[in-house]
């Protein structure tokens, strides 16, 4: 390795490294005394039933959010390319839509819009929200996919599933997911990184998720935030880790075999 | 009684005639080629039979019944394709254990016929692999075990082996037959490579356009080719636009030569007419003085040698003539040499062209 790669890999490990650092000594300092060193601010955490419990609606939320759209989105994007390829340009047109409206005027959209919606729907994070996540995580779920479906013979694999007698749901489940299986993984990890993440719509409905119990402690107690930004930045990468074991296990060989070709 | 009838098809792809009327009957047990150049509709009839696609017009009838509309999950048909058609999550022994499964048979009899039909095709010692794991030929031979496996009722194949390369496709082509006739699976035969259909099938039907020119034994197609096309499409052929002279003698004028040609007798007088010429039955000699009858005298342009013969281009007369002369021979007429070429008056073919008609049909080198 040349000078000048290490010097530019050493600087790019510390704009990554330094904030994690500085985070991780200020979060040490005592929340009453400002002096170092203690581990109590990440006993607050640990201790805080607000935490546990915005942390796992955000993360149910983002479970949610994945199964509904790779159940909407996988066969959909599948029967684009199989039967109706001059539909894909304006379905990835669509998909830019999400990036382009903020969320802010997305939000107050869909509040306007599903307003008069039932109760069970408006008032529960599992309705309400994981509907607005579906849609945000929609261009992330498509170029994923489609990605994925390109990357196969969906035509000739469909058609020889067929004439050995599979029905189009057998020839899904068997013989095309299997193989856009890494894709499917990364539109997945993609979607839990947004949910876990998301602030805006969240804060706006007026849900409990994680971003927002973040910026709660923010707001109040700051040397136990910086404990809590820690722990958020672990608790997605652990779950990121959990969904890749999930994601493997059942197709280990072939997940091996997709990362070969 | 025929086993796998097509009964006029038609397949319109907006302007394009893909099929415009293809008549075909196949016995039980028989193996048929469709060969014909890029475009003329192969792959469109392999897929109405398969059932991936609709006729706009006409019947597939299989065993008397008919299965025009029925989908292709349901019609028990064996498709081989042209490459990248094996599942890649799946081993080659799972890919053929698929349509058993769907099949719902036990676990026992799957096992043993995966085993009989992997031993069949020659790769036991591969069963475990995936398919990136396997040679072109490899993937090909687990394609033919998979779609055997269901034992279908006819078995299709699309071009398997024009992704293979020469050698290879020579001795699969070879086991593809072996089996077929084993089994004694009805076969449809997709290719656009002559050698390859008379090779291997009982019959040939050559397809041109969207129609089938002619149909018949890989004999009858290369003796007795029935239109200009056929000529041009099965084997070399020297080919001569001619005018019936003397229908009693069998006497033609091709390019101020008169030429005698058995096949001419019976033919009115003015017709328009092709004379056709293996190169293996045209006769080469070094010119001597004083001209011959019945041939033409010219120079060798080219030689280009094939192993057991050589084959020349003649020109002179303003026709171009290429002959098969065995390799020791061909020495002694080196290019440049000039060469009397016989016409033998028993070997030529007849066929008679459209007085005013189009001319011959251009073809892409690449097909020959
Ligand atoms: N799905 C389709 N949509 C539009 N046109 C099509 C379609 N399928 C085939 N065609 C047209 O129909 C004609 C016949 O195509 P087909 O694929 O049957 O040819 P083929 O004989 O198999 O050729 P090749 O040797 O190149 O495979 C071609 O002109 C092709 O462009
Ligand atoms: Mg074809």
């Amino acid at each position: 390795m040349s000078l000048s790669a290490v010097v530019w890999l050493v600087l790019g490990a510390a704009y990554f490294v330094i904030p994690l650092v500085a985070t991780f000594l200020f979060s040490l300092k005592s929340n009453q005394t400002g002096k170092c060193c203690t581990a109590a601010n990440y006993g607050w955490v640990i201790h805080n039933g607000g935490f546990w419990h915005s942390v796992k609606i955000s993360f149910l939320l983002a479970l949610e959010t994945i199964v509904i759209s790779l159940l909407i989105f996988v066969p959909t994007i599948y029967w684009v390319h199989l039967k109706l390829p001059r539909l894909r340009p304006v379905i990835a047109f669509l998909a830019l839509i999400p990036f382009v409206v903020p969320p802010i005027v997305m939000v107050v959209g869909l509040l306007q819009v599903f307003k008069s919606s039932p109760h069970w729907f408006y008032a529960q994070p599992w309705g309400f929200l994981s509907a607005a996540y579906v849609i945000l995580a929609f261009p992330y779920m498509f170029f994923s996919l489609d990605a994925g479906f390109r990357a196969i013979d969906v035509h000739t694999l469909t058609e020889a599933s067929q004439s050995l007698g599979a029905r189009w749901t057998t020839t899904l489940v068997k013989v095309i997911l299997p193989n856009i299986r890494s894709a499917a993984l990364a539109a997945s990890f993609l979607t839990l990184a947004i949910v876990m993440g998301e602030f805006t719509i969240a804060n706006l409905s007026a849900f409990h998720t994680f971003p927002i119990f973040i910026q709660l402690v923010n707001e109040t107690q700051g040397f136990p935030a910086a404990a809590l930004t820690l722990l958020s930045f672990g608790i997605t990468w652990a779950a990121m880790l959990a969904l890749l074991v999930v994601g493997r296990k059942r197709g280990a060989r072939s997940a091996v075999v997709a990362g070969a070709r | 009684m025929a086993y796998l009838e097509l009964q006029e098809l038609h397949r319109d792809f907006g302007t394009v005639k893909a099929l415009n009327g293809i008549d075909i009957a196949l016995g039980e047990g028989e193996f048929l080629s469709l060969l014909g150049p890029s475009g003329c509709g192969k792959t469109t009839a392999l897929r109405l039979v398969a059932g991936f696609d609709r006729p706009d017009q006409g019947r597939i009838v299989v065993d008397g019944k008919d299965v025009t509309r029925v989908s292709p999950n349901r019609r028990d048909m064996g498709m081989v394709f042209q490459a990248y058609s094996l599942f890649p999550n799946m081993t080659a022994r799972q890919n053929v254990e698929f349509g058993l499964k769907i099949r719902g048979r036990d676990k026992a009899e799957r096992r043993k016929r995966v085993d009989d039909l992997l031993e069949l095709v020659g790769l036991t010692h591969a069963a475990d692999r995936y398919p990136h794991q396997l040679s072109g030929g490899m993937q090909q031979r687990v394609a033919l075990a998979r779609a055997l496996a269901i034992e279908p009722r006819v078995l299709l194949l699309d071009e398997p082996l024009s992704a293979l390369d020469a050698k290879v496709r020579v001795q699969l082509r070879e086991e593809i037959r072996r089996i077929q006739l084993e089994l004694g699976i009805t076969t449809l035969y997709v290719t656009h490579d002559q050698e390859e259909a008379l090779a291997i099938s009982d019959h040939v039907a050559v397809m041109y356009g969207g129609v089938i020119e002619q149909m018949g034994t890989p004999a009858e197609m290369y003796t007795a080719p029935a239109t200009p096309f056929v000529a041009e499409f099965i084997g070399t052929m020297n080919r001569l636009e001619a005018i019936v002279l003397d229908g009693v003698e069998g006497d033609v004028e091709h390019s101020g030569l008169r030429l005698r040609v058995d096949a001419a007798r019976g033919r009115r007088n003015g017709e328009r007419v092709l004379v056709l010429i293996r190169p293996e039955s045209l006769e080469l000699e070094a010119a001597t003085n004083g001209a011959a009858p019945n041939s033409f005298t010219g120079e060798v342009l080219t030689q280009t040698f094939l192993g057991p013969v050589t084959r020349l281009k003649v020109s002179g007369s303003g026709t171009n003539l290429i002959a098969d002369l065995s390799t020791a021979r061909a020495a002694a007429l080196p290019v440049g040499a000039r060469v009397v070429a016989k016409i033998p008056s028993e070997g030529a073919k007849l066929i008679s062209l459209p007085d005013d008609g189009p001319g011959l049909p251009v073809l892409d080198p690449d097909d020959q």
